[in-house]
């Protein structure tokens, strides 16, 4: 990794197995509807909320579904300190995440967290030029990893994609940390097609590529980035129970077998991975 | 505060309460939640003579009020736990247990031989009823005749606690818990998962890359108790009931089927603190009604 360092790792694997997780009772701020399929809900609590990093997720109850059994993994959004909320934008995919998307300011919901290994933070932060990529409700983790990397002194510049501009979210908000560039399936905003066909990807040139998103679209990305020998991590989103490594059920192969994406991810540097890139 | 502690053989449990394996890791991963040494025992992660990668991903499909996994034994193998998970356990103040898997008589039997020498594991758990593994494994657990053979050989060689985990996919689970108590066997546990299936109807495919799966959580746990009932009157051993509990008030409702101790697996990955929610539950529960120790409700359910 040369002159990426991690936020707080140990050695690789077992850097953030010693941030403490928390099983909490938060209160919701807020609940906003980006549109009709996303839901952008704020939690508090009385007490200051636990450290998170950018790629940390949350295993969510939903409570009142008769058809939701386990919890929900959802990725950190974004964290203001300011206010002491938590963000977490929901994508309405099935029963669980449309029951989660009635909660109400001052329901309750509760979350264990923080789950997972975080983003590769860039040691000199003033020298490398990091991308973004997010696709669709992909690009949730990617707010807070913005905004950390810009704390550390760095200008990310973010590339996100989705099928339509209504789907390209917290637009906003991107735009304040660095610069944006958009691909949307019909055209509607940006340059048409796929992130990995936005121009700037063969006029610029970056040092680090973050990606989340649809699997197709984070094979790409990693293809794009090896074939240009740029340093790339993927989060992923594999299917799972207990979220803390006890299960197995999320795995994914890696070059040291099958590793749990709740625990020894969901960020991977995709030399890590088997895929055929 | 109501007496908790139940014997398993020559097992002291302080309270009736333990974790089923393959849903608490080694214990570490859920430290951060309960104090470890509140929860009677913790039945770690199926261990089998030689690493295993287990099934490919897609491994978990959830069901209606439950889930089903095809995770397929995936662990290291027994010299690794020997080597690099022992030393982290050995000292959590509960009893340590683990779960033994294998494929053939021999390998059950080699893996057993080397817990054995663990001081700090007090008690194995046979495991003759995973469904997610192609060979063996369950095969034992569905016959009487494959249940004495392995339980024969591994009491051979090992000395301390043997539990033996049944399988409810067969037509007679007493048979299979008569032959396991005849065979030398100290307890059995029961129920392992429910052989299902899920497909997804858009895809016209299965949901799990093994196309079947072991089912749990809480919509089997009528399945589950009538098993328990049933062999809690067929054998004179303890029985430890697993199978959809979610809370105490189930945990009781085993124990009066004639659990002496449950077990809790998918609960767990909804609020990694049930253990000692439940332990605390059942205090209260003898409390409310007099009991002083929680041997007083074991089979104690009137018909």
């Amino acid at each position: 990794m040369g002159k990426f360092v991690y936020l707080c790792r140990e050695n690789e694997f077992t850097q953030f197995y010693f941030m403490k997780k928390y099983i909490l009772d938060l209160v919701v701020t807020q609940n906003i509807k980006l549109h009709a399929n996303y839901v952008l809900i704020k939690l508090t609590h009385a007490n200051p909320l636990p450290e998170m990093l950018p790629g940390q997720f949350a295993e969510i109850r939903i409570d009142g579904s008769n058809t939701t059994f386990l919890r929900r993994p959802i990725s950190i959004n974004y964290v203001d300190k300011a206010t002491n909320e938590v963000w977490f934008l929901v994508q309405l995919v099935g029963d669980g995440t449309r029951k989660l998307a009635t909660v109400k300011q001052g329901d309750i919901v509760n979350l264990v967290m923080p789950l997972g290994n975080g983003f590769t933070m860039p040691q000199d932060a003033t020298k490398v030029k990091p991308l973004l990529v997010g696709g669709g409700v992909g690009t949730a983790p990617m707010l807070m990893l913005g905004a950390e990397l810009v704390k550390m002194g760095c200008e990310p510049a973010f590339l996100l994609g989705a099928r339509s501009s209504k789907d390209l979210l917290q637009l906003e908000h991107f735009e304040r940390l660095g610069k944006v560039y958009t691909t949307t399936e019909d055209g509607s905003m940006g340059e048409k097609g796929y992130v990995t066909q936005h121009s700037i990807l063969h006029t610029d040139r970056f040092d680090m590529i973050y990606t989340c998103g649809p699997k197709p679209m984070m094979v790409s990305v990693a293809k794009y980035a090896k074939a240009h020998g740029i340093e790339c991590e993927v989060s992923l989103e594999n299917r799972m129970a207990c979220g803390v490594g006890a299960c197995l059920c999320c795995v994914e192969n890696t070059d040291e077998g099958h590793l749990c994406v709740c625990k020894e991810g969901p960020v991977f540097n995709i030399k890590k991975l088997l895929w055929q890139i | 505060m109501a007496d908790l502690s139940v014997n398993i053989g020559n097992l002291k449990l302080c309270n009736p309460v333990m974790t089923a394996s393959g849903t608490f890791g080694y214990g570490k991963e859920y430290e951060d939640f309960v104090d470890l040494e509140k929860i009677g025992g913790i039945i770690v992660k199926g261990t089998t003579l030689h690493h295993r990668e287990g099934n490919p991903y897609p491994r978990m499909a959830e069901t209606p009020m439950g889930m089903l996994n095809a995770v397929g034994l995936q662990n290291k193998g027994v010299d690794y736990f020997v080597e690099h998970i022992y030393p982290q356990i050995k000292d959590i103040h509960t009893n340590m247990i683990v779960n033994v898997s294998g494929s053939a008589v021999e390998d059950y039997v080699k893996t057993a031989g080397i817990i054995n020498e663990l001081d700090h594991i007090p008690a194995i758990e046979l495991n003759i009823s995973c469904p997610n593994v192609k060979q063996g494994g369950m095969a034992f657990g569905v016959s009487a005749c494959g249940c004495s053979e392995v339980v024969k050989a591994v009491r051979n060689v090992y000395k301390k606690t043997l539990i033996v985990k049944l399988s409810p996919n067969v037509t007679d689970i007493t048979e299979i818990a008569r032959a396991a108590e005849a065979s030398g066997a100290d307890s059995v546990s029961l129920i392992n998962t429910l052989l299902g299936m899920a497909v997804d109807a858009e895809k016209r495919r299965p949901v799990l890359s093994t196309i079947t799966g072991g089912m749990s959580g809480a919509a089997v746990k009528p399945i589950a108790l009538r098993m328990v009932w049933q062999v809690a009157k067929a054998v004179n051993i303890p029985v430890i009931g697993l199978g959809g509990i979610m809370g105490w008030k189930d945990a009781v409702e085993f124990m009066l089927a004639g659990a002496t101790a449950i077990q809790i697996g998918t609960a767990n990955f909804i609020d990694p603190a049930i253990t000692v929610k439940v332990s605390e539950g059942i205090n209260d529960y003898l409390e409310r009604h007099g009991y002083t120790s929680v041997k007083d409700i074991i089979g104690a359910l009137e018909v």
